[in-house]
């Protein structure tokens, strides 16, 4: 069965009747992020799809607020209206699924979204002041607010970012904003192996210019480098960055068209992204990135990869198998991080671990704290961990 | 005299008192447990001095192990527990119970790893607030949340209390700069949540600890992200004839697509009486100024503030007043970071913490003045105007009890205030027992309930600084 909720209380009415019913839901917004996760396992589906529009946007307040089906796209385009931006460019999942629709900001919110400019701003969490939901127990539920600081009770709004829809049903989501970046350069070091490549972006994430993208293809050995600031700013900037690079070898300015499509690309993880084999996703130390890439194309489990976020985050071309997982959780847990399975198919989803599996008192701690918001476990059930 | 109220202590648990203390002697060496009255009279309070509960004893444990050994016992023993990092707290988050064992960090205070490459370090929770900036500013970088009492303030503290600061309208606040935590739960178990990555795996548990007044564990260590300092950074005083004017040319800053490092407010009687502190060149014929701060080379914060002079110009500004040194920049911060202090000076005061949409400062600052001045005080304002984070300090006679009621009164007032202008009670200091009575205002009982479910899900027994943030009535635990 298909739930197509028009208003956060029909949603709140549509929960409390599946909990009675002893039926667990999927929750879906535009669709394109279905391969997210462990494979659906949901009695029904609940769409936030008719949950949509812009409810509040306040320009002199850096603040928009939406319900959680609107698309990105609307948001986004109201926001270029007033040259405002979403700051921590949420990542486009069509290219890596292969999947058509209109990703809508609700997503944004529960897998806690962002690309390349999350070196500088953080990311979707970092930016969403509130939230409103639906809990497991048919329960409509406000945390935060519209206000950018606020310690007003616990934070339930951070709880809710990246849950994947396993702690409530997101109804509506307020972020704050950052002007549009009135201008940027990227700068180019050709020629470089990963580790060095790393140790550059990270010279430059630690100089003054306020590098608002550190990326490495090592396919291209290209290394890529963005400022942004005050138009008359840029050229400065990235000068300095050259100069204070130089030991990593003689550095290019890519042209704007050039730049924003390399930017665009790493958002999404291309080109890994148009492959169709297994992808992960790893969030590690960056200054133990190469060494891990390393262990791991030792192993057999690394055949491409990318790096963001100046080396913290790795795009993975690697095996699905359970050995291949086991390998790739270890090393990015060593790193400091933790890995995710992007993409594969519904099988191999099932059998290993997506998520990192969590360690000691922490896996009960989770199991507690998602029995405090969905009693009976009726959202997104096994969506981040089987059990769960 | 006092309007808030504190639980009963537990006679049962003050009738072992004994017991508990050579139970919690085995756990801790000598030094590190404190029993005698006059020793715990150090810890009875925090900065809302006007509250003062003594404890049923002090443990000042020396690192992790200790601290899950402490709350196992006492998770097991049904011990109440009250965290405390260095005692600041303006909302009382650190105040006592009798019937409570204080467990404060400050003895976990070192430095454990600094990974510039990463930008991150690695510290035991009860490290200054200050320390942190210091350990890496001689390599150009700074941690970004500094509130006021940062020369004093712990980690743990802040972490508590998701700690702003002047700076975080473009760094962020303790929850955007914190990666990792050691979090021992109240069972005695230990959990690390996130660490060096970006992002945490699984629920973000960091995001819900963080700002969880120590309710849900007690922090021992924490990764820290940390930035590097622009090449240069230069305050400029911008005077005003009316407060409606400063907030006019604020809401104008932000939506010419400037976002400056800081923009704080502080209206005439602030002005007076942090220039007779500090002595730094504010101007004292205004009745509002605004201190804004740009950051980047010089000819960038050249550009920069010609288009904020620009836009102060149109909205009438009287003094524009660059910092030409870095000692003047040096003393223009001081005498920010120093109002409460200095307001202390000429007299007793609480300080008001709500956050209001920016749009609606003027309105809530001449509602503000109205409300204290129907009780018979006088109020300073000095805030985050970037943010909307206000602090009206609103003084009185800690010696009148009479004052004392009005100023609370007058207090509460304004925060409702605040929620009803669409903000909300506390931006940066915590609801703590101050403003845990207001807390039905803001949230309805549906949010309050979902929000003590998730907390009983750390500390199902509620032993963890349990009269804090939640009223006293109607408490769920599952």
């Amino acid at each position: 069965m298909r739930l197509l909720p028009g208003t956060p209380a029909e949603a709140a009415d549509m929960i409390r009747a599946a909990r009675a019913d002893k039926r667990t839901l999927d929750i879906e917004g535009g669709g394109t992020r279905a391969g997210l996760g462990r494979p659906r396992r949901g009695d029904d589906t609940l769409s936030t799809r008719a949950l949509s529009g812009v409810t509040l946007y306040e320009p002199a307040e850096l603040v928009v607020r939406a319900l959680a089906g609107t698309p990105l796209a609307e948001v986004e385009a109201a926001l270029a209206e007033k040259k405002q931006i979403l700051p921590f460019e949420p990542m486009d999942h069509r290219a890596i699924y292969a999947s058509a629709g209109a990703p809508t900001i609700g997503a944004v919110a529960a897998c806690n979204l962002a690309g390349p400019r999350r070196v500088r701003v953080g990311g979707a969490r970092d930016s969403l002041i509130g939230v409103r939901f639906v809990n497991g127990a048919g329960e409509l539920v406000t945390s935060g607010g519209r206000v950018m600081k606020n310690v007003t009770g616990l934070d339930l709004v951070k709880l809710s970012c990246g849950a994947h829809g396993t702690l409530g049903l997101l109804t509506e989501v307020t972020f704050k904003l950052l002007p549009a970046p009135r201008a940027a350069g990227t700068l180019v070091l050709d020629g470089l192996a990963d580790a060095r490549a790393i140790e550059a972006m990270s010279a430059a994430l630690g100089s003054p210019f306020e590098v608002s993208g550190a990326a490495h293809d090592p396919a291209r050995k290209l290394t890529a480098l963005r400022v942004e600031h005050a138009p008359e700013s840029i050229a400065y900037r990235l000068d300095a960055l050259a100069k204070a690079l130089k030991g990593h070898g003689p550095a290019r300015r890519l042209d704007e068209a050039e730049a924003e499509s390399l930017w665009r690309g790493m958002r999404d993880g291309q080109p890994l992204a148009a492959g169709a084999g297994p992808l992960w996703r790893l969030s590690v130390a960056p200054s133990r990135a190469a060494a891990l890439i390393e262990g791991l194309a030792a192993q057999g489990f690394a055949q491409a990869w990318l790096y963001d976020w100046g080396g913290g985050l790795i795009w993975l071309s690697a095996p699905a198998s359970a050995d291949g997982a086991r390998a790739i959780h270890a090393g990015a847990a060593q790193a400091g991080g933790h890995a995710c399975l992007v993409r594969a198919d519904d099988a191999a989803r099932a059998q290993v671990d997506v998520f990192q599996p969590l360690a000691g008192a922490l896996a009960g701690l989770t199991r507690r704290v998602k029995a405090s918001m969905d009693p009976d476990f009726i959202l997104n059930p096994g969506r981040m961990y089987a059990d769960i | 005299m006092s309007e808030i109220l504190f639980p009963e202590p537990d006679a049962g648990v003050l009738a072992r008192r004994e017991q508990i203390l050579s139970d919690l002697a085995a756990l801790l060496p000598a030094e590190c447990l404190i029993a005698s009255e006059d020793e715990r009279r150090a810890f009875e309070t925090d900065a809302l001095t006007a509250y003062r509960r003594l404890p049923l004893a002090v443990a000042l444990p020396q690192d992790t192990a200790q601290v899950s050994a402490l709350l196992r016992y006492c998770s097991q023993a049904g011990v109440k527990v009250v965290p405390r990092g260095a005692g600041t707290s303006l909302s009382g988050g650190a105040i006592p119970q009798e019937d409570a064992l204080v467990i404060g960090v400050s003895k976990m205070n070192r430095i454990l790893d600094v990974n510039l490459a990463d930008r991150t370090i690695r510290v035991q929770a009860g490290v200054t607030n200050l320390a942190v900036s210091e350990a890496v500013a001689p390599d150009g970088f700074f941690y970004a949340p500094d509130p006021s009492s940062q020369l004093a303030c712990t980690i743990a503290g802040n972490i508590g209390m998701n700690s702003g600061g002047a700076h975080c309208l473009k760094y962020g606040v303790t929850t955007n700069n914190v990666l990792g935590a050691k979090l021992v739960l109240m069972n005695g178990e230990v959990v690390e949540l996130g660490g060096a990555s970006f992002d945490a795996p699984g629920l973000d548990l960091l995001g819900v600890l963080v700002g969880s007044e120590g309710q849900l564990g007690i922090v021992t260590e924490a990764v820290l992200r940390l930035v590097r300092a622009a090449e240069g950074a230069r305050p400029v005083l911008f005077g005003f004839d009316s407060s409606e004017a400063a907030g006019a040319c604020v809401a104008a800053i932000i939506g010419a697509g400037i976002v400056p490092v800081a923009m704080e407010f502080m209206d005439r009687p602030a002005i007076r009486i942090c220039e007779a502190f500090a002595k730094a060149g504010y101007p004292l014929d205004v009745e509002a100024m605004l201190i804004i701060e740009v950051e980047g080379s010089e000819a960038e914060m050249d550009a920069e503030l010609a288009r904020i002079v620009e836009i102060a110009r149109a909205h009438d500004v009287r003094v524009v007043k660059e910092s030409r040194s870095a000692m003047e920049t040096a003393l223009i911060w001081k005498g920010r970071k120093s109002a409460f202090g200095a307001t202390g000076r000429v007299a007793d005061y609480i300080c008001m913490d709500g956050t209001v949409p920016t749009g609606q400062l003027p309105y809530v600052l001449k509602r503000t003045a109205e409300i204290v001045a129907s009780y018979g005080l006088g109020v300073a304002n000095v805030f985050h105007a970037g943010d909307g984070n206000m602090h009206p300090l609103i003084m009185y006679d800690v010696n009148d009890p009479a004052s004392q009621a009005k100023a609370e009164a007058a207090g509460m007032d304004i925060l409702r205030l605040c929620v009803d202008a669409g903000g909300c009670l506390t931006g940066e200091h915590g609801v703590g027992v101050e403003k845990r009575d207001l807390m039905r205002h803001q949230f309805s009982q549906a949010d309050l309930e979902q929000q003590m479910r998730v907390r009983a899900a750390f500390d199902p027994q509620w032993l963890l600084n349990p009269a804090k943030v939640f009223p006293l009535d109607g408490r769920v635990s599952g």
